[in-house]
């Protein structure tokens, strides 16, 4: 008997739950197919494995029949668009995709969307309005690096930015973000920009150059993959080292670690992790679950503060950048956000 | 024998490749099947085609991709915001492309270097028309790109009649005639009489005219243009020919297998796809089909020379 009436109560929570979820459709027999043009380093490699890990899960649990990734052999628009619709063939529900172009796979993606696949398109995005964006906010992400020298050194001075691959949009964007939290805390001045090309040793033969023209510097903006590379040029040119905002790659972790260990080094790690593509996924299935699901979506930095420090250090492999992997829950909170 | 049809193995090439993609993927033997595996094979055919003109007077094009963007470039900017201005310049590269021809005659240059130099002025102008991705493709292209005919789709139907088009004007007419005898042998076609530099100039014109077309098709179905869209193109389209049973020299192409050699090219990636062969397998995939199609045309040739 008792067993009988836990049951019952089983039962009725389950209707329940299910009652609160009924405006969602099972997607059991949806099959998503991720559509990735480049998979030539560190980043899209954990993006990649991330997608594959989180796509395998779903698989198993029966969230979704299939969630195959493809990409390219070369990062081409043409090749790609015609990616996109051998998975129109294929049948797939709907398609993640970090596009090798913006504009150059409109014609596929409308395609798809015309053959009723959802598209859900991320990092690199594309315009087509039918298709879903999946967004980063870069300038949203160099204005933060500002804001918190703001909070960490309140009589401001003297910053050093250092830019990334000269006249790639990102670059543009955090700079321009960075340039606004400049002008908004008005204590700091930049000395110095350099371009450091996201790589850390690009990033120390620049600075090195322009640091015996500069005056104190007190605090280094980046951008990623370029702040180790800075902290060594400092410390060669022996001047003591700034604030240097980094970006989540693991050298810069490491060295983070040390210092900290060493001087009480303190300061803050921000990135796009590339688990965003587990993000794309499960917004794409909440799409076709039936969830109202608005077009335009913005990415969720991954910050690492002080206090995260040695738990994203130790999982993070060598040479390769912190990573999260994206929820259920977390695209539900990204498009509860947006709405 | 077998050699004077040398398009029975690029016909086959491509039946074998398509039944094997039907058996694959069911879905793909329908009209909006047929359309979605070979639309994108259009721009690729006319660019095939573009390089089979200069093939065919014995040189090779390696600045095709970049032109085929360049083209692009134009007809998602100029051709579409003021037309009359697209159409000149569009024009303003067909007459610059014969021009290039005439010099590399004149000045007895090789076509190799001149093209490969060329690649980066059309990528340069590329960039420079458009920096970062962006234009829209003029509404009429875009209709006749996506325009759904009765019984036959598009992409079949474009196929067919550049293949005809160019049959007739490279294999039938006199001045296909005469070109295709410029790579045969230049200087007899110079002792008959004939300007050999005109006639290359003309052979480079036509192949920049079939490049802009390649460009104009391909925003069509794109809708909009990126500086690098078509680098690819310069390995396709050679391919293409050569898979079209096309020689490197004597001035041996065949339009119609070109077409299906372009076809051929683009159903084998997508073949390779339904697969789901890995994308590090997919490149070498795609050259061992290419190296056993040849291999049967050189077995074939072999034979037929024998008999």
């Amino acid at each position: 008997m008792k067993t009988l009436l836990t049951g019952a109560a089983t039962l009725a929570l389950l209707a329940g739950a299910v009652h609160a979820e009924s405006h969602l459709v099972s997607t059991g027999d949806k099959r998503i197919a991720l559509s990735n043009n480049y998979a030539g380093n560190s980043w899209r490699q954990a993006m990649l494995q991330t997608y594959e890990d989180t796509a395998a899960q779903a698989v198993a649990d029966g969230v979704v029949a299939a969630g195959d990734a493809f990409t390219t052999s070369e990062n081409q628009a043409t090749e790609q668009a015609a990616q996109i619709q051998n998975m129109i063939l294929q049948g797939y529900d709907a398609i993640v995709l970090n596009a090798a172009s913006p504009t150059a796979l409109n014609g596929a993606v409308k395609e798809a969307c015309d053959a009723g696949v959802v598209v859900v398109s991320f990092d690199g995005i594309v315009t087509e309005p039918c298709a879903w964006r999946i967004a980063v906010d870069f300038a949203a992400m160099g204005k933060e690096e500002v804001d918190y020298l703001a909070t960490r050194l309140p009589d401001g001075g003297n910053l050093l930015e250092i830019r990334g691959l000269a006249g790639v949009f990102v670059d543009d964007e955090i700079s321009k973000g960075i340039h606004e939290g400049v002008a908004e805390h008005s204590q700091f001045e930049i000395v110095g920009s350099v371009h450091g090309d996201w790589a850390q040793d690009v990033a120390q033969k620049a600075v090195a150059g322009i640091l015996p023209s500069l005056p104190e510097v007190v605090g280094v903006v980046t951008q990623g993959g370029d702040g180790y590379g800075a902290a060594q040029a400092f410390a060669a040119a022996g001047r003591p080292t700034p604030l240097i905002v980094l970006g989540n790659r693991q050298d810069e972790l490491k060295w983070w670690a040390e210092q900290r260990d060493a001087n009480g080094y303190e300061t803050l790690s921000l990135s796009i992790a590339p688990g965003v593509a587990s993000l794309a996924f499960w917004v794409a299935q909440q799409i076709l679950a039936g969830e109202e699901v608005p077009k335009d979506l913005t990415v969720p930095f991954l910050k690492i503060t002080q206090d995260d420090l040695d738990a994203a250090l130790a999982s993070t492999p060598e040479g390769s950048v912190a990573n999260v992997s994206y929820s259920l829950e977390d695209a539900q909170g990204v498009i509860a956000d947006a709405k | 024998m077998l050699s004077r049809y040398r398009i029975i193995l690029p016909v086959v090439s491509l039946a074998v490749l398509l039944a094997a993609t039907f058996y694959m993927q069911p879905r793909a033997m329908s009209y909006f099947g047929l359309n979605l595996l070979f639309n994108l094979a259009v721009p690729i055919a006319l660019a095939t085609i573009a390089q089979m003109m200069i093939i065919m007077v014995n040189d090779i094009d390696l600045s095709l991709g970049a032109f085929v963007s360049l083209a692009a470039c134009i007809t998602a900017t100029y051709l579409n915001d003021t037309p009359l201005l697209g159409v000149l310049i569009l024009l303003g590269l067909v007459a610059s492309y014969a021009l290039m021809g005439a010099v590399i005659h004149t000045l007895d240059l090789p076509a190799i270097v001149v093209t490969l130099g060329m690649s980066f002025v059309w990528g340069g102008l590329a960039l420079f028309i458009l920096p970062t991705p962006g234009g829209a493709a003029p509404g009429w292209i875009r209709t006749l790109m996506t325009v759904k005919p009765a019984l036959v789709p598009m992409a079949v139907l474009a196929a067919v009649l550049i293949a005809l088009v160019t049959h007739l004007l490279v294999i039938r007419s006199r001045l296909g005639t005469v070109l295709r005898g410029v790579g045969g042998n230049a200087r007899s076609i110079a002792r008959a009489g004939w300007n050999v530099t005109v006639l290359k100039a003309t052979a480079y014109g036509l192949a920049g005219l079939f490049g802009v077309l390649a460009g104009m098709a391909l925003v069509g179905l794109t809708t909009s243009a990126d500086a690098n869209i078509a680098l690819r193109y310069t390995l396709l389209s050679i391919a293409g020919v050569i898979l079209g049973g096309g020689e490197f020299i004597g001035g041996k192409v065949s339009p119609v297998g070109a077409v299906i050699g372009a076809l051929t090219l683009t159903l084998a990636a997508s073949f390779l796809s339904f697969l789901r062969l890995s994308p590090d397998w997919q490149i070498g995939a795609q050259g061992a089909i290419l190296i056993l199609v040849l291999t049967a045309r050189l077995l074939f040739s072999r034979r037929g020379a024998a008999a």
